[in-house]
Formats: C-alpha cells, sequence, structure tokens
C-alpha cells in the first residue's frame, strides 16, 4: 500500500488535482456556513416564538414543535434525498448544491432552535417577572433582558454544531454535490489508489475541523465564568 | 407535470421497509456496544493512564471526532484492502461506525469521570464506606445520573447515522428505500415513508431511554 | 380613601386552589403587612395584584377602577401604577445599577435618557449607593441588590408600592439597611402593601396589618390589636409561636 501511494503521490498532487480538492474543500466549508448562518437566524426566530405566550402565535409554535423535532428525528441522508427528488419533481432547475443548502439549511435550522430554546430556558424565570412589571413587552424582554444574558450560553454549542455540521455535509456527495467527499470518489474513480485519495481527503476535513474546534473550547472557557456584560 | 402522490403503490412494501428498520436498530446497537467498551478504555486511559497512553488515545478521539463518519467508512472500505484487508460491506459500516462511536464516548465518558468531586469518594469513605461500596452506592448511581443523558442523545444520533450504511449497499432502512425507489419510481412517497419510519423508530427510542433515565438514574430527561 | 381594594379575590395554580375570598382594603398612604406561614398565599396575592397570576374570580380595584385581567391595556395600566420589589431582586444580571434603574422609565415610558438619570442618581444616593452606579448586580451585597431594586421601583413613581419578603434573603446584618430605605418612604406617605416576616418592623410601620393562612384572610385591624390582642384562634396561635422565639 505504501509503495503504491508513493508511487503516485507526485502525480496526485498535481496542480489540476491540488486546486481540485482546494475548491472542493471550500464548497464544503460553504455548505456549513451557509446552513448555520440561515440556521442561526431561522433557528433563534423559532426559539423566540416558542417561547411566546399569546395566544395568537399558538398555531405558530405547535407547527415549530413539530418541524424541530420531525428534522431532528431524521437522517440528513434521507432529508437530502428527499430534498433531491423533490426539487426533481417540482422541475425548479436548481443545482445539487442549492439542493444540498436547502436541505442543511432544514436541517440545521431545526438543530439550532433546539440550542437557542435552552439557551433562552437558562435565563432565571425572575428575570421574566421583573421585566413583566416593569411593563415589557415579550419582545423588549428578549431584546434588552433575556438575550443579552442568553447568547453566552448558546454561542458555544451553535459553534460546536458548525463544526460538527462540517463533517455531516460530506453526505451531499450522494447527490452529486461537487464537495471534499464527492472528489475523492472522482479522484479514485481516476485510478488513484483509495488510501492516498481518502487518506488526503481525511487530512483535509482534519485541516478544517480541527482548528474550529480549538477554537470553539477556546470560546467556551472564555464565555463561561463571569456573568455580566 | 404530474406530482400526485400514490402512497397506496408503496404501502404493500412495508414490511420490507420494517426489515430494513430492523437491521438499523441492529447496526446502531451493535457500533454502540462496541463503542461504549472502547469509550471505557479510552476514558480510562485518558484519565489514569501513562502520558504516552494519553497522547495515542487523544491523537484517536482527535481524529475521529474532526472527520467525516463517511469518509472513515470509505477508506476502510476501499483503502484497508490494498493492505490485504477485505471486509463486506456490513463489516466496513460497523467497524466504522464503532470506531466513530469510540471516539465520541471516549470523550463523554471521561466527562462523567471529571465530575467525581474527590470530596464525594472522601464523604463516602468517611461514614464508613468500603471502597466497593463507595463505587457502588456513590460513584456509580451520580456517573450515571451525569452520563445517561449525553449516552441516550449520541445513541440516538448513531441510529440516524446508520443510513449511511446504504451507500456502501448495505440492505437497512435507507438501503431498502433506494432499492424500492428503483423498483417504484415514487421517490417523494418512498423517502416521505422512510423518514417517518424513522421518526417513529427515534421516537420510540428517545421515549424509551428518557423513562430509563428517570426511572433509574434520576436523569433530568425530557421527551419533547 | 381606598387606593387599592380586593373584593372576593380566588386564584389557582393548575388545579390547587391558592387564594380564596381574599378581602382587602388599603387606603391613600396607608402601609398594609400581610403577614402568615410560608405557603398562606401572601406572595401569590401580589402576583395577582401585578397580573402575573390571573385570578379566577373577585376585583381588584385601584383608584376606584376596576381591573380588568384579560385586558393587556388593564394590565399594562396597573402595572405602571403599582411597582413590586421582589424577594430574590430580580434585577437584570446583564445592565449596571444605573441602567437597572433607567430601562424602564427610558425604554418603556419614552422619557428623555438625561432626566430620568439625573433622577436615578438621586434616588440611588438616597438608598445610600450613589457611588455604586456602574456596579453590576453580582458585584453588589444582597442588600445593596435590594436597596437597587427598590430604586427601580421607585424611578417609575408608582402611586402603590408592593413589597414581597424584601428582607427575607438577606443576611441579618444587612437587614436593617434595608428596612430603613423602607422606614424613610413611609414617613413620605407612600402607599404600600408589605409581605414580611420581620415582626417588630410591621408592627412599627403598619397601619393595618392581615394574618392569612391557607389562602384565606383570617383576621385583619391595627397592629396592636393582631400582636396584643388577636381575636381569632388561628391567629392567636400564630402570633404565640412567634412572639415566643
Amino acid at each position: 500500500m505504501l509503495e503504491r501511494i508513493i508511487e503516485e503521490a507526485p502525480a496526485f498532487f498535481g496542480y489540476y488535482n491540488v486546486v481540485f480538492l482546494l475548491e472542493a474543500l471550500l464548497a464544503t466549508f460553504l455548505l456549513s456556513v451557509i446552513g448555520c448562518l440561515v440556521g442561526f437566524l431561522a433557528g433563534f426566530a423559532m426559539a423566540a416564538v416558542r417561547r411566546s405566550g399569546g395566544r395568537a402565535l399558538a398555531p405558530a409554535r405547535w407547527l415549530i414543535l413539530a418541524y424541530v423535532e420531525v428534522f431532528r428525528r431524521i437522517p440528513f441522508l434521507v432529508t437530502l434525498l428527499l430534498c433531491f427528488f423533490l426539487f426533481e419533481v417540482l422541475k425548479l432547475g436548481l443545482t445539487t448544491f442549492q439542493v444540498a443548502v436547502v436541505a442543511v439549511c432544514l436541517i440545521a435550522s431545526a438543530y439550532i432552535a433546539e440550542i437557542v430554546r435552552g439557551g433562552l430556558d437558562s435565563v432565571h424565570h425572575n428575570q421574566w417577572d421583573a421585566a413583566a412589571t416593569l411593563n415589557f413587552t415579550y419582545w423588549e424582554t428578549l431584546r434588552w433582558v433575556v438575550v443579552p444574558q442568553a447568547w453566552r450560553v448558546i454561542l458555544p454549542p451553535v459553534f460546536s454544531f458548525f463544526v460538527l455540521f462540517i463533517k455531516d455535509t460530506a453526505l451531499a456527495s450522494q447527490i452529486g454535490v461537487v464537495e471534499l467527499t464527492y472528489a475523492g470518489k472522482v479522484l479514485n474513480n481516476k485510478g488513484f489508489s483509495a488510501a492516498l485519495v481518502f487518506g488526503s481527503i481525511l487530512i483535509l476535513y482534519f485541516a478544517l475541523s480541527w482548528p474550529l474546534a480549538r477554537a470553539g473550547s477556546w470560546m467556551e472557557k472564555k464565555l463561561a465564568p463571569s456573568r455580566h456584560r | 407535470m404530474d406530482i400526485t402522490l400514490q402512497f397506496g403503490q408503496i404501502t404493500p412494501h412495508l414490511p420490507y421497509l420494517l426489515g430494513g428498520a430492523w437491521l438499523s436498530l441492529q447496526i446502531a446497537f451493535l457500533a454502540f456496544c462496541g463503542g461504549m467498551m472502547l469509550g471505557l478504555l479510552g476514558a480510562t486511559a485518558l484519565s489514569f493512564g501513562p502520558r504516552w497512553l494519553r497522547a495515542l488515545v487523544g491523537a484517536y478521539v482527535g481524529f475521529f471526532m474532526n472527520t467525516p463518519q463517511l469518509v472513515q467508512i470509505y477508506f476502510i472500505f476501499f483503502a484497508l484492502p490494498d493492505a490485504g484487508l477485505l471486509m463486506e460491506p456490513y463489516e466496513a459500516v460497523l467497524l466504522g461506525m464503532t470506531l466513530n462511536a469510540g471516539a465520541y464516548l471516549t470523550e463523554i465518558q471521561r466527562a462523567g469521570f471529571t465530575s467525581i468531586h474527590r470530596t464525594e469518594l472522601e464523604a463516602a469513605q468517611t461514614i464508613g464506606f468500603s471502597l466497593m461500596q463507595s463505587v457502588r452506592y456513590v460513584i456509580l448511581p451520580h456517573i450515571m445520573k451525569v452520563l445517561f443523558p449525553p449516552l441516550s442523545n449520541h445513541y440516538i444520533l448513531m441510529t440516524l447515522g446508520t443510513s449511511m450504511a446504504a451507500i456502501f449497499g448495505v440492505e437497512e432502512l435507507t438501503g431498502r428505500a433506494l432499492n424500492l425507489n428503483s423498483q417504484t419510481f415514487r421517490s417523494i412517497e418512498v423517502f416521505s415513508i422512510t423518514a417517518g419510519l424513522y421518526i417513529v423508530i427515534t421516537f420510540i427510542a428517545t421515549t424509551l431511554l428518557a423513562l430509563v433515565g428517570r426511572g433509574f438514574f434520576r436523569a433530568r430527561m425530557r421527551i419533547l | 380613601m381606598r387606593h387599592l381594594d380586593i373584593v372576593d379575590l380566588r386564584a389557582d395554580y393548575g388545579s390547587h386552589t391558592v387564594l380564596e375570598r381574599i378581602n382587602l382594603e388599603v387606603g391613600k398612604g396607608e402601609i398594609v403587612s400581610l403577614i402568615g406561614p410560608s405557603g398562606s398565599g401572601k406572595s401569590t396575592l401580589l402576583r395577582v395584584i401585578l397580573g402575573l397570576l390571573p385570578p379566577i374570580a373577585g376585583e381588584v380595584r385601584i383608584g376606584g377602577q376596576t381591573i380588568d385581567y384579560r385586558n393587556k391595556r388593564d394590565v399594562k395600566a396597573i402595572r405602571s401604577r403599582v411597582a413590586v420589589v421582589f424577594q430574590q431582586y430580580n434585577l437584570f444580571q446583564n445592565m449596571d445599577v444605573l441602567r437597572n434603574v433607567t430601562i424602564a422609565p427610558v425604554k418603556v415610558k419614552g422619557r428623555p435618557r438625561a432626566e430620568v438619570e439625573e433622577e436615578a442618581k438621586l434616588l440611588l444616593t438616597r438608598v445610600g449607593l450613589g457611588d455604586k452606579l456602574k456596579s453590576y448586580p453580582d458585584q453588589l451585597s444582597g442588600g445593596q441588590q435590594q436597596r437597587v431594586a427598590i430604586a427601580r421601583a421607585l424611578a417609575l413613581k408608582p402611586e402603590i408600592l408592593l413589597l414581597d419578603e424584601v428582607t427575607s434573603a438577606l443576611d441579618p446584618e444587612l437587614v436593617n439597611e434595608v428596612l430603613d430605605t423602607i422606614r424613610d418612604l413611609a414617613t413620605e406617605g407612600m402607599t404600600m402593601l408589605i409581605v414580611s416576616h420581620e415582626m417588630a418592623f410591621v408592627r412599627e410601620v403598619s397601619s393595618k396589618v392581615v394574618f392569612m393562612a391557607a389562602g384565606h384572610v383570617v383576621e385583619t385591624g391595627p397592629p396592636k390589636q393582631i400582636f396584643d390582642n388577636p381575636q381569632m384562634a388561628r391567629t392567636q396561635d400564630f402570633v404565640g409561636k412567634i412572639l415566643r422565639h
């Protein structure tokens, strides 16, 4: 195995292959970033609506509950395939990357909504009482009192999810999105040894994920101790 | 454009899909058990082992947690045969999932170990418990209460993760859904039923795990 | 003149009735204290008045006006006329002292910030915290936090102040600094409804004492009556136990 790797390495790390791999790495990164940015906004909005009390929003709360529970209980691969076939039937002419973006956003929103909900619940109930007696509306309470206290609880797990999610986007290769794992399959099909190809792919994922994971645990420590500001 | 849904065509195949679901559950269970053993060894090594062993286990955990499970299985499935290790798809998937689970479960169990305070052990011994009694009545209940929720959570994630076995041709739930899809071409129906089955499976699993956790370990777990 | 009037009030937590047939009058400038064993519904009554727990039956009137707790505008109105200080202070942890006091007048009532800040500084100086404007709640002692909470309540210029066991969470040596602040307010003629376990203090400041048990008002009267000559057996029992300590 090793001889074959050494023999093939110069050809494998040729200019075009390296550019191809780096572009694929970028696609992997983008999928995760877009998913988590959209997921963060949507997840935040859903958690905020879910925490609200008014009767007018009750149907919305039920929908959100169903959404969050459903999408956290379907394998990513199945969600991807569902989106893929759904858009095929709808004939909207989306690229596979765009389809994957939709799937990724659907899933990230559900998971992040759950994280944000936990963060909002971590703020002590007496803060809500005090705000209510001072005549803050629900949204004012969120904006001035609860979110400023909850964000340091919310941010670390959201970031961990983002780093975890980078690895999950490997599944997008199955619907033909040219990301890192797909690039590996292409190069393997070109005849390069699987050990060389998938070894390199693993290293590239590691190079992307590990520094981010370290940054995440640094952030977690940094945000943990003091409570105010 | 025809987008009328015809679930009727799929319902006769429900037992076939359920058979696949049974295999999914098996894979998740076996990989979890294997992963738990690896994790227990790993966490013990990280907590009490010599420096070189900690470094080794740290590298294992870091590598498997920072690369995709799918690519890990690709490597096992396509690259290891070059080194003379040829595995059936089912075996490759099980090995990959076990190694991957081992890394995450090492991390989770290590966190459980560090949550025990020396003072607790000392308190148990001052009231006259032997070491075995302290472990039995103080340490284990404490560890289970702390560990049961994250372990359950990981078990659910692993159940969902078994779907990638389909990529290697294993005929578990997603694999059978893919087969059914190529026979019937009713993609939306096939995959929404499949999704529904995963929802049911994981819902039952979460409920059972939450009941066990609350009942036996006084762990704080919610069902919804 | 009646300032706060509670008529046949009832409130439930789920299927459990926690307040039943509560009748209570608080005159303008009067200080009424609620005493009784824990779990008797004193704090719950304050929560009901503020609309944190909607009543099932009965009425709350303020200045003769009946509050409809299903109507958001009424709830808003009573909260702007009645302020509360909680046992656990409930200061906003993410804001410094000055902002805790000024946020509601500025953001909710829309008053000019500079003016509100001047008033807040005067209030905080009055409660002895003029030098803590930039401190955060977790940097203050319990007694200091409680005085900030009182200043926050007063910044809204309420007609009526509700005090919910404001010294119960404090270390004994910090109790007096808070009681002194309340005495000051009493001499200024603020209408107050106080839940307290500080019997000596209750006796000193109250014009009327209400003894509650198990969600009912058992006896109402001037402090002299309640403490020296209680009429009801249940009151005698409670007061007897308290005074023996």
